[in-house]
């Protein structure tokens, strides 16, 4: 992790292997399926749904799986899988747009903490500190409805919850490079100290922190799910996992029915993403799951 | 021991204090008015600014936070709008049910998740600990509120074994812990693949020790070996992570409450805000926040106490 930038050219032939290694690993292979399946059928979801998401029709509702509707109605008569189809796009879509935001924003924060002067180290890592004193679905819970319900309030919230976890580990990164002998030796021949951090340590430590991004899109899409079935998400009419478990939860006496169809898609997504960053943790990157 | 302690204990006060003001900005910063978004619509002017002055909020932003800072420090919380009552005094009812939720949820967590994740160590690489791994990881991965759902599904709605809503509080202690099992699994079940693997993985670090080596070329016995000295420095990890995990568990008990309509801090939190009840909702949020600093600041001096090479290095 800590080795100099002029080490890097040799990963490639390794990222290859790799990807067969990654296949390889059954853990590996079915996350990767279930993965490429998910966006598949979110992207295409378009294409893929049988009728309009938002279409209600009340004198079918509540019917049970039939050959009109696979998954069959919720409660205003919609066609439920065509809701987990365009619910797929909202959990991925919010999932991998939090990830980028926070790796990308916990990464200058980290740097700027590692490398720059202690007042800025400390003021940083106090922050970090307090943002992580706030348990995220309460927090969200509490501050969701003051900003308004959406998706903009939800990825604002995991953002400014996960942006601490990437910092941290990148200032930990930054401050141990810091110390050794080829940064010294840069130090020593005038580079500046920006230019040392983006050109030479960034690049030993953009791949473990983005296996762990993997790791994190699981709870990214949980997250979404779970704050959109407590009302502070998503809004109906747009289509969302968390909200097809909410209403399958306000109606399971009538039926089970929608609370598969908002469940199972969600523990698919949870679960592949999970399998796929472990072993992709195991396969490029072994030494970080003694740190994770 | 003692100065970390000290240290320890002051930075979690810092961040308490950080944390209280960091909310209350951001409460004020909130697009809208405060007093209208708790008078609602057909508040006039003239109520308005009363209910300004009331709260202070035309004082300057670092007076109001000094003010509601002591305020807090005193127990002052406000008052619930809907029973008229001190705030505290709600969050006096629904917080031990909570904290009981969670004390459940980590017995279950390292009642299974520990011996789990040792037996995995022991017998490395045997079927059983492929078993645990790949349960672990599926575990993990399952949302709390899809467990919390199925249980309900299956148990209470189904089966008929368990009690599908509220804490059983009006009963003995028998019907408080048969309420306790749904919500207690759902929140905990997750905790018990993280530790599972948490423990495995520090095990087998810990099993291949010099020290450990050396008490088997003594003759030592191999139970006494894994339980007395492996096991007490391989569930180290484990407590600053149930600390740090907390905060995510305070997030499961809220899905946990809001299925089984079980009084807590989540339920409480989840009706004030449909209500827009702005105080409880505040509250609930500080005793949340308070928990998990109180568990994060004890689990790291839990586990100086429990690693006793902590004591020798100090740090």
């Amino acid at each position: 992790m800590t080795q100099p930038a002029i080490d890097s050219p040799a990963a490639a032939p390794q990222t290859r292997g790799g990807f067969w290694r990654l296949l390889r690993d059954p853990m590996g292979a079915v996350g990767l399926t279930i993965v490429v399946a998910l966006i598949l059928s979110a992207v295409f979801a378009p294409w893929l749904a049988p009728y309009d998401p938002a279409a209600i029709n009340v004198p079918i509702k509540l019917q049970p799986p039939s050959w009109d509707h696979w998954l069959g109605t919720d409660q205003l008569g919609r066609d439920v899988l065509s809701r987990a189809l365009y619910g797929g796009q909202i959990a991925l879509g919010v999932a991998l747009v939090s990830t980028c935001l926070a790796v990308g924003i916990g990464m200058i924060l980290g740097m700027a903490a590692g490398f720059g002067p202690r007042w800025l180290d400390n003021i940083i890592v106090l922050s970090f500190d307090t943002v992580r004193a706030y348990p995220v679905i309460i927090l969200a819970l509490a501050v969701g409805p003051i900003f308004g319900a959406g998706i903009v309030t939800i990825i604002g919230i995991l953002v400014a919850t996960s942006i601490p976890y990437y910092g941290r580990i990148v200032r930990t990164s930054i401050i141990s490079a810091a110390k050794s002998e080829y940064v010294e030796a840069l130090l020593a021949m005038g580079m500046s100290r920006t230019r040392i951090v983006v050109r030479h340590i960034l690049p030993n430590i953009i791949g473990p922190i983005l296996i762990l991004a993997s790791m994190d899109i699981p709870t990214f899409i949980a997250a979404e799910a779970g704050l959109s079935f407590l009302g502070v998400g998503v809004k109906p009419p747009t289509s969302s996992w968390g909200l097809i478990l909410d209403d399958g939860y306000k109606f399971i006496r009538q039926t089970s029915w929608l609370v598969i169809a908002g469940s199972v898609p969600l523990i698919l997504a949870t679960l592949g993403f999970t399998f796929l960053g472990e072993a992709l943790r195991d396969t490029f990157d072994p030494k970080l799951r003694k740190e994770v | 021991m003692f100065a970390y302690v000290v240290r320890r204990i002051g930075l979690g006060f810092l961040v308490l204090i950080l944390a209280i003001s960091s909310l209350y900005i951001l409460v004020q910063a909130a697009p809208g008015d405060p007093a209208s978004a708790m008078l609602g619509p057909r508040a006039t002017p003239a109520i308005k600014e009363a209910f300004r002055e009331r709260l202070g909020l035309d004082q300057p932003l670092p007076v109001q936070i000094v003010k509601y800072l002591w305020s807090v420090a005193q127990g002052d919380l406000g008052t619930d709008l809907k029973s008229k009552q001190p705030v505290w005094n709600t969050l006096a009812i629904h917080l031990p049910r909570t904290i009981e939720l969670l004390a459940a949820a980590i017995v279950i967590a390292a009642g299974f998740g520990i011996p789990l994740g040792c037996m995995a160590a022991v017998r490395r690489n045997s079927a059983f600990d492929r078993i645990v791994g790949v349960l672990s990881v599926s575990i993990i991965a399952v949302p709390a509120v899809v467990i919390a759902i199925y249980g309900m599904l299956i148990f209470s709605a189904g089966l008929g074994w368990l009690p599908a809503i509220g804490a059983g509080e009006d009963g003995g202690i028998l019907s408080i812990l048969h309420h306790l099992i749904l919500p207690a699994i759902a929140v905990g079940i997750g905790w018990v693949g993280y530790l599972a693997r948490l423990v495995r993985a520090s095990m087998i670090e810990v099993l291949s020790a010099n020290y450990i080596r050396n008490a088997r070329a003594f003759g030592l016995k191999e139970r006494w070996i894994i339980y007395r000295y492996a096991l007490r420095i391989a569930v180290a990890p484990t407590v600053t992570v149930l600390g740090i995990g907390v905060g995510i568990m305070l997030g499961s008990a809220v899905f946990a409450e809001i299925v089984f309509a079980r009084p807590g801090i989540g339920k409480l939190m989840y009706d004030a805000v449909i209500l827009r009840n702005y105080p409880v909702t505040l509250g609930a949020v500080l005793a949340a926040t308070l928990i998990l600093i109180v568990s994060t600041t004890l689990s790291d001096i839990l586990n100086a106490i429990i690693d006793p090479r902590f004591k020798e290095s100090g740090e």
